[in-house]
């Protein structure tokens, strides 16, 4: 009886979290949404964009995570290249190292290596700094002042992020060509040259355009969920963890999710 | 208890029937009352009363489920954003901890409000932060950072900034809270040299006594989202209801505590979760 019970409260419990699921989607569309029409609709509105802010953001966001990009991302192309001729030298096709690094880095690898590292470095501080400025009442502060806190706190994220993110992914795109070009320079025959030659003659423009059209949503992602975290930070000090950590999570579940549907789409209209 | 109420000139504040929700609880069970022009009134309260959420309806922080509140002539229930907006330039609230921006000096916080809502020039601005930190006894502090300050301190420089923009209204929320005598003292008399020096409305929620009594023109008793006694101090100290006196004379509530009102207390005391 009771486990029949049990079982009957399947589907509820299915619907409950897909509708739950569904609800924080929408609240991620809608404060993304906000911020999106305060940086760029906005300023022609007479709304005040706050440059400084977003220029401040834009620093802690990009140019201080140049140093672990450039060093994850040029470990990754590496590791690429390591694998590929694995696989390539049974071939006796070790030549096509470049290209294999090249293609990999470039459409998947170097937006979501960037994308992850942003989501540990700044996805997280976002959730943690409006985490407590809503524990501390700073958030209804600015209220009070008729500050919008989506507009002095989101937005100059939003826009730096949507600036920084692709930046840094062209970063991690040559970085990890150049972890590509060590092992094919040191294991495959190629000089320097004759190795960046094989990587452009791999690479389309449509290959880094998509890339970079991935990043940029990406950044929009990271950017909803840690903000949309940190504002829902209820009450106390372990609250703030709490918010942070699914920040992080929510995070890369979700910018993995874009980048399948992405990718799938990029796929089926360049089928033909 | 609210006919008791003089009509005299029009009330900068006037809450009629005021209902306020969290879920399906019902927090304030139809509040009303008046503040005059220039008048500090006291919402003095327990914890878990709902002081904290009228507080918090009234600088339009919470939506009310029922009743109104007119704050110069506009009913905040039914504000637009851009209404709300304008009232809120006219009022500065100190919240309980500050709540002062981390990231940001002394002097920013203060300027923060100038530099979003007016087109001043830099030094103007400089120059009416060191006047409005001055006015609470800080100046030169405006390049410290928060946290470099005391609870005291955090407190007067967030009346700074709630000065800013010279509110119609200003709000307190538990301005001796977390302070010991001394500091809160000093804080109750520069609650009482702004009275003199503005013609400003205040509203103070706190629930110390000594305090209440010090600074107010009119107190209101909320006990159990309802109020419970309001007039001036004389007639609030020589009320005979029974909630009332207990409060005045702190008599404690009997140990044994209902478990159901226990947790009701507890839950009310949280802040409100969105």
């Amino acid at each position: 009886m009771k486990a029949a019970y049990k079982v009957a409260a399947v589907p509820d419990r299915v619907g409950l979290e897909t509708l739950k699921g569904l609800a924080y989607i929408g609240g991620l569309a809608r404060l993304a949404g906000e911020a999106a029409y305060i940086t760029l609709v906005g300023p022609f509105r007479g709304q005040r964009l706050r440059p400084q802010r977003a220029f401040h953001q834009a620093m802690a966001v990009g140019v201080r995570a140049i140093p672990i990009v450039s060093l994850i991302s040029f470990f990754v192309g590496l590791i690429m290249a390591l694998q590929s001729a694995y696989e390539l030298q049974r071939l006796g096709a070790i030549q096509f190292v470049a290209d294999a690094v090249a293609i990999s880095i470039v459409r998947e690898l170097g937006p979501l290596i960037t994308a992850i590292i942003v989501i540990g470095r700044s996805g997280s501080a976002f959730a943690a700094e409006i985490g407590t400025m809503k524990v501390t009442e700073e958030v209804d502060a600015l209220e009070t002042m008729a500050v919008p806190p989506v507009a002095f706190l989101v937005a100059p994220k939003f826009l730096a992020m949507l600036v920084m993110v692709p930046c840094l992914t062209i970063w991690a795109d040559f970085m990890g060509v150049m972890g590509g070009c060590l092992f094919g320079v040191a294991g495959a025959n190629f000089t320097f040259v004759s190795y960046l030659k094989a990587t452009s003659d791999a690479l389309v423009l449509h290959d880094i355009s998509t890339g970079l059209a991935k990043s940029a949503l990406f950044s929009v992602v990271i950017t909803a969920v840690g903000c949309q975290e940190g504002f829902s930070t209820g009450a106390g000090a372990e609250e703030i963890g709490r918010s942070t950590t699914a920040a992080v999570v929510n995070s890369i579940f979700l910018v993995i999710l874009v980048d399948l549907v992405f990718t799938t789409l990029f796929y089926i209209t360049n089928r033909v | 208890m609210s006919e008791s109420i003089p009509e005299a000139g029009r009330p900068v504040i006037s809450v009629t029937d005021l209902r306020v929700n969290y879920g399906e609880r019902e927090i304030l069970h139809g509040i009303s009352f008046d503040v005059e022009r220039g008048e500090t009134l006291v919402i003095l309260g327990g914890s878990g009363s709902g002081k904290s959420t009228l507080l918090r309806t009234l600088v339009g922080l919470e939506k009310p489920s029922g009743g109104a509140v007119w704050i110069r002539g506009v009913n905040i229930a039914q504000a637009s954003a851009r209404e709300m907006d304008e009232i809120r330039k006219k009022m500065g609230v100190s919240f309980q901890g500050g709540a002062l921006f981390g990231s940001m000096t002394v002097g920013d916080n203060v300027a923060l409000p100038l530099r979003e809502h007016t087109r001043l020039e830099e030094s103007t601005i400089e120059i009416m932060v060191r006047i409005k930190l001055e006015q609470v006894g800080l100046a030169s502090f405006e390049d410290f950072m928060p946290s470099q300050l005391s609870g005291g301190m955090k407190k007067r420089a967030a009346v700074a900034r709630a000065l800013a923009l010279d509110p119609e209204i200003l709000f307190f929320d538990e301005p001796s809270a977390g302070l010991d005598p001394i500091i809160a003292a000093g804080i109750d008399e520069l609650i009482l040299e702004l009275k003199k020096a503005y013609a400003m409305s205040m509203v103070v929620v706190t629930h110390e006594l000594a305090s209440a009594f010090l600074i107010a023109d009119r107190m209101l008793l909320i006990d159990r989202g309802s109020v419970i006694a309001m007039g001036a101090k004389k007639e609030l100290a020589d009320s005979t209801n029974p909630r009332v006196r207990q409060f005045l004379d702190r008599v404690p509530e009997p140990q044994v505590e209902d478990e159901l009102n226990y947790l009701q207390m507890l839950t009310e005391d949280r802040k409100p979760r969105h």
